[in-house]
């Protein structure tokens, strides 16, 4: 869920889908307005969307990156040749890459909801001259990848090749699977889940309680004035503590002190851990909405497959795609274990399906950071849909 | 198609036990393949008997080979049981040179037949005769082609021999419905019956379900 920090790559290199710019389209509109599970029609829907690589004649080559909690558009290259921070999956997608824009048309949107170019609670609501805020309907999983579907279908597309996505993305990629079975070749769902665990609804609402405490918040009415910052930053804080592992924590910081090298015996920041973590919250403040933050975790909570259904078992038999499902050893916000369920339940239904577990330290962060090991089984996965597309 | 794939797969048709398992397995089966490696057994049998399969195995590397071949894999050590296979979801579960390999082998099988209404195992015969010679004349762990290991140095820990097997099939109460019985992987010759064959017989190989 933390976008990669601006590495040293170089962005000239030839693995880089270089400079890109992230575009908007209205797709829905007052005459034709946007479904929402919660019961509300919904307009205008717009959606902030990147595209690397080229559609094939056939527009068969399509793949859609769904990204997680904190993720935008921005997926891959870089905004302008001087910008030092590439897209949020650079490692994963360009020339040569998991997802290589050589052989694959790879399209990323903002979700529903989102803050970064897309319709959300900072948008302007054109009936009252001023951001939804908390005028903002709920949105769903569901939601996202119905505007999605939209996006795709406008870009001229009736059937993705594969959509993929860690962590929300994850849930954003099995919702399409039997949403809309006809229109997904294959999916990689990563680190995901098919709902919520209460330990993970426990750490989203956490997240919400120190946004809502935060005095600025005013009820999400802050836009143009002082933004929750305290409660943003806070959230963002325990967010981090679930993404990392035990064991990785300890690696990267122990019990280090930083500025000091004996106690203070006061309440400043002198572990490293801490510092660290004041660092990401501080980071998250500059670059997302607080009210997003809000909806999306919310978002997340209500993510349930087998609601309306039986089990997991009888909801999945809507999906026909081909699945790899990817998940982490060290990941305790979404557990391994859940992952294989899904599996598990589309093994049964006599689904096409592989389950992979990548032994990793990094905790659920590891879908960002074990790009070797994801590249390979990535790469190998449409590596086999590719050839067969060529064949048929 | 993937040019290095076809080679090996055409290499994989002169072998023994592929062949005796793509005769065994009717056409449309599901079928499950314990330690299926680099799948090229799944993929013979999808393409010659248009089976449902899924493969179980534990190296990442295999199960990449796998993936590009299309197949269905789920990575999982087998000492760890089927838990999450239901009872008789598959019509075969294949157990095909890796019985040795398990560090519980009452529990594999019994987990194998649990799962599947049928299981076929085959393994090299320690018994065989050429095996007993070096091992009386040399005086060493016999190292060859059925067994290409030195012993410090072997994935496998329960080696056994066709009459154990048969002792163990009484001992936990399995059925041996169908024999066959060979003498290299690749070329020799394959049998349906054979006279002595723990004497006489490189491997076996069984088709097993579980007894009353």
């Amino acid at each position: 869920m933390t976008v990669i920090k601006s590495n040293h790559e170089n962005h000239a290199a030839d693995d880089s889908v270089g400079v890109v710019e992230t575009r908007q389209v209205e797709l829905f509109t007052a005459d034709d307005p946007l479904h929402l599970e919660c019961g509300t029609e919904f307009a205008p829907v717009t959606l902030a969307y990147e595209t690397y690589g080229t559609l094939s004649e056939a527009r068969d080559n399509a793949i859609l990156i769904c990204h997680a909690l904190s993720g935008d558009a921005h997926a891959a290259g870089v905004h302008s040749p001087e910008d030092p921070k590439p897209g949020w999956w650079d490692r994963m997608i360009g020339p040569g890459k998991a997802f290589d824009t050589e052989k694959y048309f790879v399209i990323c949107s903002n979700v529903l909801g989102g803050c970064k170019g897309s319709t959300g609670p900072s948008t302007n609501s054109p009936r009252m001259d001023k951001p939804h805020a908390l005028g903002f309907p709920m949105v769903t999983i569901h939601d996202m990848v119905v505007a999605q579907k939209r996006l795709v279908e406008h870009l001229g597309i009736d059937r993705l090749l594969s959509v993929t996505g860690g962590s929300m993305g994850g849930m954003q990629a099995l919702d399409w699977t039997v949403s809309f079975p006809d229109s997904v070749v294959s999916a990689i769902p990563i680190a995901t889940t098919y709902r919520l665990s209460a330990q993970g609804i426990a750490f989203n609402e956490v997240g919400r309680q120190a946004i809502f405490a935060d005095p600025h918040w005013n009820n999400g009415d802050y836009y143009g004035a002082e933004p929750p910052d305290v409660g943003l930053a806070l959230a963002r804080m325990i967010g981090h503590i679930t993404y990392l592992s035990d064991k990785s924590m300890h690696e990267k910081f122990g019990r280090d002190l930083r500025y000091r090298d004996k106690y203070a015996y006061d309440f400043q920041q002198e572990f490293q851990v801490e510092s660290y973590l004041h660092y990401q919250g501080e980071k998250f403040i500059k670059r997302f909405d607080a009210n997003t933050y809000l909806y999306l975790t919310k978002a997340m909570d209500y993510f349930d497959l087998v609601d309306g259904y039986h089990s997991l078992t009888e909801s999945l038999k809507r999906a026909t795609a081909k699945f790899l499902m990817i998940a982490f050893t060290s990941d305790w916000l979404f557990p391994a274990a859940q992952n294989k369920q899904i599996a598990n339940a589309l093994r049964t239904n006599g689904s096409d399906v592989t389950y992979v577990e990548i032994r990793s330290d990094y905790g659920h962060d590891a879908f960002l950071l074990e790009f070797e090991e994801l590249t390979k089984l990535i790469s190998a996965f449409l590596g086999f849909l590719y050839e067969e597309k060529a064949v048929q | 198609m993937n040019k290095k794939r076809d080679i090996e797969l055409t290499a994989a048709r002169r072998r023994n036990d592929y062949r005796l398992i793509l005769d065994i397995v009717s056409p449309g089966s599901r079928v499950l393949d314990l330690g299926c490696g680099a799948g090229q057994l799944l993929t013979l049998l999808e393409a010659d008997k248009n089976i449902v399969g899924y493969g179980v195995e534990l190296d990442g590397d295999k199960i990449i080979e796998c993936v590009e071949s299309g197949l269905s894999v789920f990575q999982g050590d087998l000492d760890e049981g089927l838990r999450d296979f239901d009872d008789g979801s598959f019509d075969y579960v294949i157990l095909n040179q890796t019985l040795p390999v398990t560090h519980k082998p009452p529990y594999v099988v019994d987990e194998m037949l649990r799962v599947g209404k049928r299981g076929i195992i085959s393994f090299a015969n320690f018994a065989y005769w050429r095996i007993r010679w070096r091992l009386l004349t040399g005086g060493r762990m016999p190292v060859g082609e059925s067994i290409p290991y030195e012993w410090y140095d072997t994935p496998n820990i329960h080696h056994l021999t066709i009459q154990d097997f048969f002792l163990f099939c009484r001992r936990f109460r399995v059925t041996i419905l169908d024999r066959h019985y060979f003498s290299a992987l690749e070329g020799g010759h394959v049998k349906h019956s054979q006279r002595l064959p723990n004497w006489f017989a490189a491997y076996g190989m069984f088709v097993i379900t579980r007894g009353d």
